[in-house]
């Protein structure tokens, strides 16, 4: 397909929806096909039949429209009324209700207003077709605009000059680290090939738990990945990639099929695209539950069907990658950016954001907060702002306690520094991380020893135990932290746990250990007088620690008291 | 003696050895298709049991030793047969901080097992996963392969004994 019939079909696209008075759009994303909207979408359809109204009203599946905990949701894009927790016909009137209504007055019950600062204050450049199009239909992403820019670079562009448009933007990895994408490409670029190969990979492995933007993004509208994909493809001159996507994403995988099948038979994946000689195929790889298989090195060593255990770095994948040959290895919202850059320019995403964070960023906004779900925001919104306006606040007039960024790898934010901006500097300046975009929010229901508990267990459990001080250090971290879980720590144990995250960070070998003792320091950090409760005066305020004492439920404290040194 | 590959038959008439072979044909039986062929042999199987494994392995040309490497360092398999019925709590954070300690619980409590385990009588068994991606509508479990979000431990307690007293 060359550019010119590209854009021919998105106009037909186009004009066919045009005469579609009402498109009503149902979700069709994890969160909302688990509130059965699937069934709502059936029974939105049959009501449609019997009012005869087939002609001007059409119901399209979409991906996630971002306030999952509300779902499902449906909305009627000709009049931009939005709707909540709708239930299919069989268990009550809601679907009949909107139908009937779709000339008069909006149903008041289930109406949700899309003025909400939840839905206004994002801006949308990753999600700006999720909750639009279709994410089965290819057809749906091209009228967006899909495919433009990889055409645009494959005929346009030479490869260097889209990888000066992706330095330009500032773009930064999304999957953790923040390295500069740009820099990356470019490394890649100029290493040579190995056996005539250069692969591209996307990380889809996403296991932070708590995380779930990168699941999301592939649900939603995967074809922007592969589009961006090919983009960095072309720029390094790749032939061949592969993304990695974790098994317990079946709905994502099922998706990213369907989408790789379509862009095959529309010649936009495979050989020779737009009639150019470049040839790009792309394969799935589905991972099989091991957070350690998120870092490059053991991602690699999984998809080449083996253990996912890391190696040292350097050399990095970049020059010697999977079957020892340059691989560009990049998130799933890293390339998810790439198409709207071309698009639009590299200057035009540096504009946005803050001066080295550029651009916007995808949350997963989790825990205790009124408005769970999906957002994204440009770089540098203070924390605040973001879950006292967009997140709703703290439900059941509790007190904000932390916000948790960057999952196991991340730590726990304090109400002191709610006004601080979202990015990369200002999140490590406090001793977390932006990680992926995990933002779990916590009230004084959570008890900050056992949080950081919670964290080590996962970081044991998920070590590949090729190094010590993380296998074992992780392991007697654990420990330490149910001891003073169960008030049978002593200041000693106190004294063992600082000194052991000092040594596990300092001397293991890749990102997990390293970043295990993230969650610990900052909880040490910023909340000590609870582990102090715990130790000393065996007593866990939130009331999440079984046998002891929660002040004001009951009042002795259980078991002796520690001797107080403190 | 080095095997032709796809050279070994299936170790019993089983159809379901063919979707396996399936794969690994799509692969060209490269080595690096390892992790693929599991899933299929688990999809097809429940599990992996050691016929399989071996099988795979000759197939693969793999030393033996390596499949079971892999098979076992992988949380998603299992070298168990899983019972009749599953039931997955998540244990990430979102679900963690909402209470999903008190889920395992009771799913304890009404069938006696522990992540991990299956009931006595084949009916249920209990596993845990690190965030299957509906943390907006924490607590989650997949029951039976579909997501539930905003789970009460009334209603898996409900779901569970459901489960257990069905011995058909
Ligand atoms: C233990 C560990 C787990 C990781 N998990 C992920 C993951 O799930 N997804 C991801 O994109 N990157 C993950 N990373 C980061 C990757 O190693 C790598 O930096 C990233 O995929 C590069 O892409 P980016 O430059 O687009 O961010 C993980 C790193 C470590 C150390
Ligand atoms: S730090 Fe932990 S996960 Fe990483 S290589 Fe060492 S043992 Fe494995
Ligand atoms: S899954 Fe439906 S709104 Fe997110
Ligand atoms: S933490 Fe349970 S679904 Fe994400």
């Amino acid at each position: 397909m060359t550019l010119d019939e590209l854009r021919e079909l998105a106009e037909t696209e186009r004009e066919k929806q045009t005469q579609v008075k009402h498109e009503i759009h149902v979700c069709t994303a994890a969160a909302c096909l688990s509130q059965r909207s699937d069934q709502v979408k059936a029974s939105l359809e049959a009501e449609i039949k019997a009012h005869g109204k087939e002609d001007c009203c059409k119901v399209k599946g979409v991906g996630c429209m971002g306030l999952c905990a509300a779902g499902p949701l449906v909305s009627d894009e000709s009049n931009g009324r939005l709707y909540q927790n709708v239930r299919p016909a069989d268990e009550n009137t809601d679907t009949k209700e909107i139908v009937a209504s779709l000339e008069s007055e909006p149903v008041e019950r289930l109406s949700l207003s899309p003025e909400l600062p939840f839905f206004k204050e994002q801006k949308k450049i990753v999600l700006e077709n999720s909750g639009k199009i279709d994410p089965e239909r290819i057809e749906d992403y091209i009228c967006a605009g899909g495919y433009e820019a990889l055409l645009t670079a494959l005929t346009e562009m030479r490869p260097l000059e889209v990888i000066e448009q992706i330095t330009k933007s500032g773009l930064r990895g999304r999957g953790g680290a923040g390295y500069p994408t740009g820099l990356k490409w470019s490394t890649v670029a100029k290493a040579s090939p190995h056996n005539g190969a250069k692969y591209v990979i996307c990380n889809g492995d996403e296991g932070d738990p708590g995380a779930f933007m990168d699941r999301s993004v592939l649900e939603s509208d995967p074809q922007r990945v592969l589009e961006g994909m090919a983009i960095a493809a072309y720029a390094v001159g790749a032939n061949r990639g592969f993304i990695y996507v974790r098994a317990e994403y079946p709905l994502a995988i099922k998706r990213l099929k369907i989408a790789i099948k379509q862009a095959e038979t529309m010649g936009l994946l495979g050989a020779n695209i737009a009639d150019t000689t470049f040839s790009f195929k792309i394969e799935l790889r589905l991972g099989a539950g091991a957070f350690v298989c998120g870092e490059e090195t053991a991602l690699i060593a999984s998809v080449e069907g083996k253990r996912g255990n890391p190696r040292p770095r350097p050399p990095y994948p970049a020059q010697e990658g999977l079957w020892n040959a340059p691989t560009l290895i990049n998130n799933v919202e890293t390339f998810a950016n790439v198409a709207p850059i071309i698009r639009n320019g590299g200057a035009w995403y540096a504009a946005i954001g803050t001066e080295k964070s550029k651009g916007t960023k995808v949350f997963a906004l989790a825990g205790r907060v009124a408005n769970t779900g999906l957002i994204e925001i440009p770089m540098g919104m203070p924390l605040r702002h973001v879950i006292y306006q967009l997140g709703g606040g703290i439900p059941d007039n509790r007190r904000f306690k932390a916000a948790q960024t960057g999952g196991p790898s991340g730590g726990c934010i304090p109400e002191e520094y709610l006004d601080m901006p979202v990015d990369y500097e200002s999140l490590a300046s406090v001793g977390s991380i932006m990680g992926s975009g995990g933002l779990i929010v916590m009230d004084e229901t959570s008890c900050m020893p056992d949080v950081a508990k919670y964290f080590m267990d996962f970081c044991c459990t998920e070590s590949c135990g090729k190094c010590i001080p993380c296998r074992v250090g992780t392991v007697h971290m654990h420990n330490l932290l149910s001891r003073i879980t169960a008030g049978e720590a002593t200041p000693e144990d106190l004294a063992l746990l600082e000194r052991l995250c000092d040594v596990v960070r300092n001397t293991s070998l890749c990102g997990l250990g390293q970043s295990a003792p993230n969650p610990v320091a900052t909880t040490l950090k910023y909340f000590r007088k609870e582990y102090i409760d715990h130790i000393h005066h065996k007593r866990c305020t939130a009331g999440v620690c079984e046998g002891l004492a929660r002040p004001g439920k009951d009042d002795k404290p259980k078991g002796k008291p520690a001797e107080v040194t403190a | 003696m080095q095997l032709k590959p796809g050279a070994v038959p299936p170790p019993n008439e089983d159809k379901r050895w063919r979707i396996v072979e399936g794969t690994m044909r799509r692969h060209g039986h490269q080595s690096h298709a390892l992790i693929e062929v599991l899933h299929t042999v688990q999809e097809c199987f429940g599990y992996l049991d050691d016929v399989a494994l071996r099988w795979v392995a000759r197939n693969l040309r793999l030393p033996y030793s390596k499949v079971y490497g892999v098979a076992t360092f992988y949380h998603f398999f299992t070298l168990k047969p899983q019972g009749k019925h599953t039931c997955v709590v998540c244990t990430g954070t979102a679900c963690y901080i909402k209470g999903s300690t008190a889920l395992i619980n009771a799913v304890t409590a009404k069938a006696k097992i522990t992540p991990g385990e299956t009931s006595d009588n084949k009916q249920v068994s209990l596993l845990t996963a690190r965030c299957v991606g509906s943390c907006g509508l924490a607590p989650a479990v997949v029951f039976d392969g579909e997501v539930a979000g905003k789970v009460t431990p009334e209603q898996i307690s409900k779901r569970v004994e459901g489960w257990m007293r069905n011995d058909a």
